[in-house]
């Protein structure tokens, strides 16, 4: 199942009538795998059709019992309403400050600390590197009521600071593994040769180790943006005047407000949706080298 | 100035090898800066609140082991154990299991693959809270997409959302919805194994399911340990579904252990008994991970050169 049996034909190829009815059965076998391929891509679509197809609704047809899938007439004046009657624009530019904050932080921080575990060797490194190995495991839960009292203390609640600053110091302990994966790769002679023309350690990481690693760093700036705009437990933890809220909180209340509109509802759930599904199709490539790499080098 | 300079010179290492230490801790300073303040610290402050009784407004009290003793009365911590261990009992190997074969199938030199894993893949990059909203939705009792099938197929209309007994099952239907993620880690397992194995398994003799048997699972069992490993430290810390669409309801059905934990600290602001709560989840998920690297790991094969 797992590689098609390209040799069975041939071995098989001093009888003709057997060979032409295995192929026929191999055939048969690739459709039925492809029917269940469609099936599968049907049941995982429906999601998204009817909350594509609820968002185009008017008000009363979405309580139509059979619902219709393509709806008569097309309102796209739901979206305009959805997005008006909260300040989505507002939420839009919150969001996105914290994002940009975010992408900043990890991007220096974590690909500075993954130079240092990659191309350095020094006593100690092992060990912090287990460290941060183990910091990974810690889950999010477990340590979100101190760290609230500590970001309370330091008077930071309603702010953006917990949902940025911690980001500065080392980025996140996945990024600092993605990007010490990559910079491993990278030949040590690259390196060995910018020191003979006399540049110093940090030159090598900024001039030559950054450029090479476009490809890993644009892999975490994806998953930072992903992180960033599908928060939804930092921002319900720290935040809480209206005006700093993401568009994550942002539906959240929305929702809370209009309970049984799912016409607009459903206009801002594929509203929030559409950038994140617009950057996986533009930059599919290192969206799977992403997961690739989280799951295989793991 | 010149002083501060020469003074600076002095701590300057002289050895190589002493200064490539200093740089190697230069580079990873953030890191460790980062681990004390916002690991250790907030540990230390976890420990300090368990002994404590407070509620971020009046003045902490110290009162010893008496958030552990109520652990052990908390009827309520029961049920959210219990909701979360079934969820993730039933929900993580459905997704291993599911996604994996899914996985097989597609590795079969498809036409249309790329569009397959995009579709397959694109629901587990869905906004949580997105999800969250158009899930409900789609479980509506009245005129909700599932009930709609289930009436085209002739089935009676379920009440997903205000029986419990079907509200849990109704959430990890939910989050079979976001399988890809793990899928496209398995299908990339899977075409990273050379083709020559499965040449020199058939010169061997081997069918199809001793291929997939004796070759394909041993190479790929990492990323089947990764994605388990993964899968349950994730469902351990499933909050959105609950706190959006069910609120932990009906009659605590889906009371989920980080709900319970988030309404402890947040809505009765007690502060000592989340960090007790938060011990015990940490613990749950040391205890289970490192059990599964013990028992589990030792039957995963690692090539040499990886």
């Amino acid at each position: 199942m797992a590689a098609p049996d390209k040799s069975l034909p041939v071995r098989q190829s001093s009888k003709a009538l057997p060979m032409i009815r295995h192929m026929i059965k191999i055939e048969w076998e690739r459709v039925f795998i492809w029917l269940v391929l469609v099936v599968g891509a049907v049941v995982m679509a429906l999601p998204f059709l009817w909350l594509v197809s609820s968002s185009l609704k008017l008000e009363h047809r979405v309580f139509q019992f059979p619902p219709q899938l393509i709806p008569k007439p097309i309102r796209f004046r739901n979206y305009v309403d959805a997005l008006t009657y909260k300040p989505f624009p507002i939420y839009l530019k919150n969001t996105f400050i914290i994002v940009m904050l975010n992408e900043v932080a990890i991007l220096g921080s974590a690909s500075f600390c993954a130079y240092g575990f990659a191309r350095i060797r020094f006593p100690g490194r092992d060990l912090w590197f287990s460290i941060v190995l183990a910091t990974m495991m810690v889950p999010f839960f477990a340590l979100m009521v101190p760290s609230f009292v500590i970001f309370s203390r330091l008077k930071w609640i309603d702010t953006f600071l917990p949902l940025t600053v911690p980001f500065f110091f080392g980025g996140g302990a996945f990024n600092i593994f993605l990007l010490r994966q990559f910079f491993r790769t990278i030949p040590e002679e690259l390196a060995d040769a910018a020191r003979i023309d006399g540049c110093s350690e940090f030159g090598i990481y900024a001039r030559i180790m950054l450029p090479l690693a476009k490809p890993a760093l644009t892999t975490v700036a994806i998953f930072t943006f992903l992180g960033g705009w599908n928060n939804f437990i930092g921002p319900l933890l720290y935040l809480n005047s209206p005006d700093k809220f993401t568009v994550a909180i942002g539906l959240a209340t929305f929702r809370s407000v209009m309970r049984t509109r799912w016409d607009l509802l459903m206009a801002a759930s594929t509203a929030m949706t559409l950038p994140v599904i617009a950057i996986f199709f533009l930059l599919q490539r290192y969206f799977i080298q992403g997961v690739v790499m989280t799951g295989l080098k793991g | 100035m010149s002083m501060a300079v020469r003074q600076l010179k002095r701590l300057w290492p002289r050895t190589r090898a002493s200064r490539r230490t200093l740089l190697g801790y230069i580079f990873i300073s953030p890191f460790i800066l980062g681990f004390l303040l916002w690991f250790l610290l907030p540990a230390l402050t976890a420990v300090w609140l368990t002994f404590t009784d407070w509620n971020m407004i009046s003045p902490p009290r110290f009162i010893g082991l008496g958030n552990i003793q109520r652990l052990f009365k908390d009827k309520l911590l029961v049920q959210a154990l219990k909701v979360t261990s079934t969820y993730t009992i039933v929900s993580v190997p459905l997704a291993l299991v599911v996604g994996f074969v899914i996985a097989l199938l597609m590795n079969t030199k498809i036409r249309g693959i790329t569009i397959f894993r995009t579709i397959y893949y694109m629901p587990s990059i869905v906004p949580a809270v997105a999800s969250a909203v158009l899930w409900a939705w789609i479980l509506n009792s009245e005129f909700g997409l599932l009930n709609a099938l289930l009436h085209a197929g002739g089935l009676p209309k379920v009440r997903w959302l205000q029986e419990p007994e079907w509200a849990l099952p109704a959430l990890i239907l939910m989050s079979l919805w976001g399988l890809g993620g793990g899928m496209v880690i398995y299908l990339a397992g899977l075409q990273g194994i050379p083709e020559v194995f499965y040449e020199a398994a058939e010169i061997d003799g081997a069918g199809r399911w001793s291929k997939l048997w004796h070759v394909t699972i041993p190479l790929v069992s990492p990323v089947i340990l990764f994605n388990l490993v993964m899968g349950i430290i994730g469902s351990f810390q499933v909050f959105t579904a609950g706190y959006l669409i069910t609120d932990g309801g009906p009659q605590n059905a889906t009371l989920f252990y980080v709900l319970y934990l988030w309404r402890n600290g947040f809505q009765y602001l007690d502060m000592g008994y989340a960090a007790a709560l938060a011990w015990v989840l940490f613990l749950i998920i040391l205890a289970l991970t490192l059990f599964i690297f013990k028992y589990v790991g030792g039957m995963v094969y690692y090539e040499e050169a990886r």
